[in-house]
């Protein structure tokens, strides 16, 4: 925590650079994963970010009748009623409903994002790991789900389904895991070859504790990046359909819905779009800022200054186990044929 | 290669096309009963599930669906009673001009502003644009679009429109002014990830091989990028490209129904709200396909552009 000396934490990640080369990230790591996390100012700042709309949205609703004089669904004044923060189009008091509006889009991205990276990590894994039909079954029907967009996938599923919370839960997730199957299928393919996977086989080690021993230490960094940015895009995609009125469903308050009912009153009566905007905005902000930062970590660039020599020699030595940055680095551009991976860099574009 | 392509777009339309149909086999009402209400005869009930054909086994009315997509029919709307094709038809166009808009903005802005950051990577210039990128490219399109709203619209500045203004019969381009907001709303949205991904791919070429030989042999700067380093980025661009007009068709379900503007994202929402499953089925399908050609083209022109993927077509 105390390393205040920026070109601390870089020395000891060319050690732990050069050490991964040789031996593909052994134990001994000089500098701890998370440790590389935190030392970058990005990371620190998404923590404080993210940190404080959590702390909103849990602490909100404890506090929300005692401190602001008003429940979320109680009548506080005439509609529009100018004060803190005022009232909404039907009298409702704008900060209390803010304060307990936070909790239910967290809890929801959060079961998302696991169920999501959860479900693609295990499908990606036995894909690399079986090869063969069970490999092709599993990427081309995620091709498949890949071709409708991701807001519009989950417009199918709550017309059929109805706007309740499962149903969100269950389509979010559901369309992250083809995203989160074809990292983890690229990284995992990566570590499989590597011959303490085959030394193992060789001495007939059960399939499930070759993955959870060898494989899935060696993944953890793209999982992490994974992680960070599936919840980035959950967030997101669970206020957008709140937003649209087909997530959570009045008189529930929550901030997707608040710019909702609120925004025809913009002008009037800014608060109640203003609040929950900014706070969906810091809240999206700050993950998106850990992602990078842990994706920065697990690929051996600290700061961004160094990322281009650090990257020509991740390009040098092709696709190794060590270190596949799949937010970042490049396409596998020139080499791969795009025939076979349709879209190499799935990872840093914003999802359907 | 592009044959073998070609072969695969079709089978995830085809795929996607099952996917989208058996939703409607999930669905727990009964169509004949959404379109005609609870006072409905059993009579009339009968007589218009014989005429959507509700009596069928799940494969002929799947085979009936998609030839109508074929064919251009694309069902009937259970709110309206009307068919889809006419619902759609005047709200495409709609999309279309905002989709064209920001996509003739977005693409050269992205990919100029990302080859420019990595060529001067490093500098402080590029860490401004890329910690920009990063902080708009986490932000949902609808908080983009309510600050660009707040901004420009309503509360600090009063010069656009918020709403669209589109009288039935009236095209939603006479008047221009309201095209602004949902457009740079787009925009916005695409372009960081456009110069990410430019940035980084640009990065990767600068430091290769090539790139250091020619500026080696003496080649002019200018020489440099146009001719040795872009031609090797194309095709990675242009997945990138692909990749966020595909994201545009999507994203403008939010933006539409954000700026009421009429077009096929706005009618998408009203019918998830209708519950009416042919709509949705129909525009699902339409983005599917738009999304499934867009990354085609874009795989072709990463074929053609790449030499080494080129020879191995004609071998």
């Amino acid at each position: 925590m105390s390393l205040k000396n920026p070109m601390t934490p870089s020395t000891g990640q060319l050690a732990q650079q050069s050490f991964g080369h040789s031996e593909s990230r052994g134990d001994a790591r000089p500098v701890s994963f998370a440790r590389r996390v935190l030392d970058q100012p990005a990371a620190k700042l998404g923590f404080v970010l993210t940190g404080l709309v959590l702390l909103v949205a849990v602490v909100g609703p404890f506090v929300v009748p005692a401190w602001t004089g008003y429940g979320s669904n109680s009548f506080a004044g005439k509609p529009f009623r100018t004060g803190v923060f005022g009232t909404d189009n039907l009298g409702r008091d704008v900060l209390s409903r803010f304060l307990e509006g936070g909790w239910r889009l967290l809890m929801y991205s959060a079961l998302a994002t696991v169920l999501g990276v959860g479900l693609g990590a295990v499908l990606g894994m036995f894909a690399a790991f079986r090869r063969g039909w069970l490999d092709a079954v599993i990427m081309r029907f995620g091709d498949v789900l890949l071709a409708i967009p991701q807001l519009v996938f989950a417009l199918l599923a709550v017309t059929v389904l109805g706007p309740k919370g499962w149903v969100l839960v269950l389509v979010i997730g559901v369309t992250h895991a083809p995203r989160v199957a074809r990292v983890i299928r690229s990284a995992t393919s990566g570590v499989v070859s590597e011959d303490y996977v085959l030394a193992s086989q060789m001495y007939a080690v059960p399939q499930w504790k070759i993955l959870s021993r060898d494989v899935v230490p060696n993944i953890m960094g793209p999982l992490m990046v994974e992680v960070g940015l599936r919840l980035t895009y959950s967030i997101g995609a669970v206020a957008s359909l709140s937003f649209l009125g087909l997530g959570m469903q009045p008189p529930t308050p929550d901030w997707g819905l608040m710019i909702n009912e609120n925004r025809i009153a913009l002008s009037l009566q800014p608060w109640g779009v203003i609040l929950p905007v900014i706070a969906i905005a810091v809240l999206t902000v700050g993950t998106n800022l850990i992602a990078d930062a842990v994706a920065g970590a697990s690929a051996g660039r600290v700061r961004s200054t160094r990322s281009a020599r650090k990257k020509s020699a991740t390009a040098a030595r092709g696709v190794t186990a060590t270190s596949p940055d799949p937010a970042l680095s490049a396409a596998p551009a020139q080499g791969a044929a795009p025939g076979e991976t349709p879209a190499p860099e799935q990872n840093a574009t914003k999802e359907l | 290669m592009i044959l073998k392509r070609l072969g695969v777009s079709v089978f995830v339309l085809l795929a996607v096309s099952l996917l989208v149909f058996v939703f409607t086999l999930m669905l727990p009402g009964d169509p004949a009963q959404a379109i005609l209400g609870q006072q409905a005869t059993p009579e009339r009930l009968a007589a218009l599930r014989e005429q959507l054909h509700l009596n069928d086994p799940w494969y002929t009315r799947y085979l009936t669906w998609l030839g109508g997509l074929f064919t251009g029919n694309l069902g009937t709307s259970a709110a309206t009673g009307g068919s889809v094709n006419a619902l759609l038809a005047s709200k495409l166009s709609a999309s279309m001009v905002l989709l064209v808009i920001s996509a003739v903005v977005a693409i050269p802005v992205g990919l100029l502003l990302g080859t420019w950051s990595a060529m001067r990577r490093g500098r402080a210039s590029d860490q401004t644009l890329t910690g920009f990128s990063l902080v708009l490219a986490a932000l949902p399109e609808f908080v983009i679009g309510v600050v660009l709203t707040t901004l420009l619209s309503t509360t600090v500045f009063k010069l656009l429109p918020s709403v669209t203004m589109a009288a039935p019969g009236m095209r939603v381009w006479d008047y221009p002014l309201q095209l602004i907001l949902p457009s740079l709303t787009l925009i916005l949205v695409v372009v960081p990830y456009m110069i990410r991904m430019t940035r980084t791919t640009m990065i990767d070429v600068l430091d290769s091989g090539y790139v250091e030989m020619a500026r080696l042999k003496g080649l002019p700067e200018r020489q440099v990028i146009f001719k040795h380093a872009l031609p090797h980025a194309i095709g990675p661009v242009a997945q990138v490209v692909a990749m966020q007009l595909a994201w545009l068709a999507g994203g403008i379900v939010v933006v539409e129904f954000l700026f009421r503007y009429p077009g096929l994202g706005q009618a998408m929402v009203d019918a998830v709200n209708n519950r009416d499953v042919q709509v949705v089925q129909a525009l699902s399908m339409l983005i599917a396909a738009f999304y499934v050609v867009v990354n085609l083209i874009a795989d072709v022109i990463g074929i053609l552009a790449n030499p080494k993927l080129r020879t191995e077509t004609r071998s």
